[in-house]
């Protein structure tokens, strides 16, 4: 068993509630990949991207699903909990407070652009993380070939995602177990 | 109230453990149930309330928050949220504490190494699907790759200077006639 740090539920809260907060546009996973491996190095991106996986597998909202994988990998049921609610604080006040005031706002010159700008720019930097998962998932031939078929399966041509998860996933990981017996 | 929170929940809860792709395919039975069945809120509300969800932070699936506020004021919201959010996450935690026990096992890094490049193909294309999505705004295509480029050039810049930089520019450049 790997020993990974000890991280403070405090700090697990203050980085979730960041991001569920400015989580427009629902571009979370890439701002949890930035946070949690690039910026604290939490968790491997392996590890993070392997827990991607499982998160959209699962039915529900991926961004709490990838919230709670998280947290559970750092801190057990108080991390996960922690995380979730969070990610969730910001969000819950901003739409009640939106859904009020909404009327009022919505019909200033504007502002509708501006919540798209802000929408494209939490898609800009998913972009940004999303490649460099790529970069950093796809060493090697077969993992680079899994990623751009589950890719333009998901992506393009819009094949049902689970049914494409049940296809691709057993393939990739039965070649990574028999890559690892061969190179024993 | 007990019995307008009882039903919200129960109504709920199954949508959400019945999503599997994430928020967006929660939308069509959370309609169908809000709108036909139910009775809670009409097209024309369903669809502002909707309109709302998209422009605030969270997952889109808050729009059930919402749906519950409409009907049941800030219990109904409180009720709603949880029944969207608690199940899918216990199972969600449920399978994560397998997972985890068998960490550094064989089988586990082959599962581990083999999903890597499955979560990355995901993530790309969700990426594509948002882009999609916004991609009727020329403006906001410009700020998805100029954001992408400045983070690639510039990491450590917070998330949060981006977001009003996009807002920014794109009521510039609205306000420009664009």
């Amino acid at each position: 068993m790997e020993q990974t740090p000890r991280v403070p539920l405090k700090s697990i809260y203050r980085v979730f509630f960041e991001i569920g907060l400015f989580s427009f546009g629902g571009a979370v996973s890439g701002w949890i990949q930035r946070e949690v491996v690039e910026v604290r190095k939490w968790m491997s991106h392996e590890d993070f991207l392997s827990g991607i996986a499982l998160a959209q597998i699962m039915p529900g909202a991926n961004a709490t699903n990838s919230a709670v994988y998280v947290g559970q990998r750092l801190r057990g049921i108080a991390g996960a909990a922690t995380a979730l609610t969070a990610m969730m604080t910001g969000p819950f006040v901003a739409i009640l407070v939106a859904a009020m005031t909404y009327q009022t706002f919505m019909k200033l010159p504007g502002f509708p652009q501006a919540m798209i700008g802000t929408a494209a720019a939490a898609v800009g930097m998913l972009l940004r993380t999303s490649v460099t998962s790529a970069r950093v998932s796809a060493r090697g031939l077969v993992p680079a070939l899994v990623m751009a078929v589950t890719f333009v399966a998901v992506g393009i041509f819009r094949f049902p995602l689970l049914a494409v998860i049940c296809v691709v996933a057993p393939v990739s990981v039965g070649l990574a177990f028999w890559a690892s017996e061969r190179r024993r | 109230m007990i019995e307008v929170l009882l039903r919200l929940a129960l109504v709920l809860a199954p949508i959400s453990l019945a999503a599997f792709g994430g928020a967006a395919s929660m939308y069509a039975p959370l309609q169908h149930q809000a709108v036909d069945v139910q009775h809670w809120v009409t097209l024309r509300e369903f669809l502002d309330l909707f309109a709302v969800s998209r422009v605030t932070p969270g997952p889109g699936s808050l729009l059930g928050t919402l749906i519950g506020w409409k009907i049941a004021g800030f219990a109904g919201a409180v009720v709603a949220t949880l029944a969207l959010y608690v199940p899918s996450s216990t199972l969600v935690f449920a399978v994560g504490t397998v997972w985890n026990r068998h960490r550094g096992k064989k089988w586990h890094t082959a599962l581990e190494a083999g999903l890597a490049p499955v979560g990355a193909g995901l993530l790309l294309a969700g990426v594509l699907t948002l882009v999609r999505a916004l991609s009727e705004h020329t403006s906001s295509i410009v700020v998805i790759l100029a954001v992408a480029a400045i983070m690639a050039w510039r990491a450590k810049i917070h998330p949060f200077i981006f977001l009003l930089g996009g807002g920014v520019v794109c009521y510039i450049l609205y306000l420009a006639g664009y």
